[in-house]
């Protein structure tokens, strides 16, 4: 009796002991918990541009524009005892440009300060994941100092991934405090105001802060679809005007570009990629964007990769922008004089743009030519066509070793 | 503040119909989410479907964000950090 009795708590308290809620199911595999490299990444890129219609020279000249940009990033994982993963990003960026235009500013000295100039761009960032319970939390800083320009950013993100990892939401916020160096135009400069180059004399300093905050959901919607939802509202205050571009009036007069110290933006974006059959991948998003100057944009973008073999893959793209024009835009000699803000930059003109091109992406799972490390290479060439006459040519490529 | 308030509010109002529009579109989404298992995702987990722009894109977002008026809510910078927008 007493056996059975005894057999019959066993059975109960095993019975219990299922049904009882577990602890979270913790990870006992181990992992290595010294900080190892976990990627590096290097990114380079040039760009040449052209058109007719150079902000600096009122909206009429040379847009010739070249770009060689670089970032080399690193990326650093550890484990702490918690098993919680840290990852430390450290990236270091450099472009170096030549700008027709820029070499307008000042035309009494032939060339200006500005015509080329290198911008380098170092960042730093932590996030941690929790694993077990599905959250990641984060922290960045940046730096990027050019010619006239100067920019601290800093950011915070946060985002909780559901316990089947098929939604997330997400929230950033960003920060940039930056000083521009203010350049006029040679022949609109106050009394006794410098040139803006070293040794050129005294010129103003003036700060351009920009905040933002990105909230994002992304949602598995099944074996072959996901999708993500995007919105970004952003507030700039301070500077906004670029006052080395200049604005001819319609009584042949002439000024700095102006344009009101605030401007607040809303993006909205949405981002759907389908995977159709084996080999073909279907990549689209659009973009609304509104801001309180009357620019209203929309963006269309379409890639489609397809695998020609699993590690090899081939990816055309193309975009469709189209934007109004700000409210205070006017083409050269438009202006009135009786505007209180006005600028001839076309960036901020009504039109249409078009970019299309490809990219290849090869990653072998031995390695890129056979070096274990060298984990992928990617090269895409893309051409934009603007309605105003702009059009650029742009190649890129990333390297990628883990 | 109320400078900011009132910028929102000058922005706002086509905006906001254009988020419920796609919170709409979500919340129509959502019933009709299969539930995928981890072993489900050999196709999702793809490198070509992630979701975040690819780094290959980064330059060519920079100079979109430089000679287009709008930016943001792409991965990219929405304005500052450099002399564009």
């Amino acid at each position: 009796m007493k056996k059975i009795s005894l057999a019959v708590i066993g059975m109960y308290v095993s019975v219990l002991s299922a049904f009882s809620q577990n602890p979270a199911a913790k990870d006992t595999s181990y992992k290595n918990r010294r900080l190892k490299i976990d990627e590096i990444n290097f990114v380079s890129g040039y760009y040449r541009q052209n058109g007719n219609n150079s902000a600096v020279t009122g909206g009429i000249g040379s847009e010739k524009l070249t770009d060689f940009a670089n970032t080399l990033e690193l990326k650093l994982i550890k484990y702490d005892h918690k098993y919680h993963k840290h990852t430390f990003t450290g990236e270091l960026g450099a472009d170096t440009y030549t700008s027709a235009s820029s070499d307008k500013i000042d035309p009494v000295t032939i060339s200006s300060g500005s015509k080329d100039d290198t911008r380098i761009y170092p960042s730093l960032s932590w996030n941690v994941l929790n694993e077990q319970k599905n959250r990641t939390f984060g922290a960045a800083l940046s730096y990027s100092t050019e010619f006239d320009y100067k920019s601290v950013g800093a950011a915070l993100n946060f985002a909780k991934t559901s316990k089947d990892k098929n939604s997330e939401i997400a929230i950033k916020l960003q920060a940039y405090l930056d000083t521009w160096r203010v350049i006029y135009a040679s022949e609109l400069r106050p009394p006794h105001y410098g040139t803006g180059a070293i040794g050129g004399g005294p010129v103003h300093y003036t700060p351009r802060n920009s905040f933002s905050a990105s909230f994002t959901f992304s949602q598995v919607v099944n074996t072959q679809l996901q999708v993500l939802f995007v919105l970004e509202p952003t507030y700039q205050h301070g500077l906004l005007a670029t006052k080395y571009q200049r604005v001819f009036f319609n009584d042949d007069s002439e000024r700095s570009e102006t344009l009101p110290d605030d401007r607040f933006k809303l993006p909205v974006g949405l981002r759907a990629n389908c995977f159709f059959g084996d080999n073909f991948i279907l990549k689209s998003y659009y973009r609304f964007y509104i801001d309180n100057w009357g620019l209203k944009a929309q963006t269309i973008e379409l890639e489609t990769p397809i695998k020609i073999t699993p590690f090899f893959s081939v990816s055309p793209f193309y975009r469709f922008y189209s934007q109004n024009a700000v409210d205070y835009f006017a083409p050269y000699s438009e202006h009135k004089v009786s505007e209180i803000y006005f600028t001839s930059d076309y960036d901020l003109s009504k039109f249409t743009s078009h970019f299309l091109g490809a990219g290849i992406r090869i990653a072998p799972p031995k390695g890129v030519f056979n070096i274990k490390q060298w984990n992928s290479l990617e090269l895409r060439y893309g051409h934009y066509i603007r309605s105003t006459g702009l059009h650029s040519n742009i190649l890129s490529l990333h390297v990628k070793f883990k | 503040m109320i400078r900011i308030r009132k910028l929102i509010a000058e922005s706002c109002g086509q905006s906001i119909l254009v988020c419920a529009s796609f919170l709409c579109l979500i919340a129509f989404c959502l019933p009709s989410c299969a539930e995928v298992k981890p072993y489900q995702k050999n196709r999702l987990n793809d490198s070509e479907m992630e979701l975040s722009a690819r780094k290959c894109q980064k330059f060519e977002q920079s100079f979109q964000s430089y000679r287009e008026g709008a930016s943001g809510a792409n991965g990219d910078k929405s304005g500052g950090g450099c002399g564009c927008n």
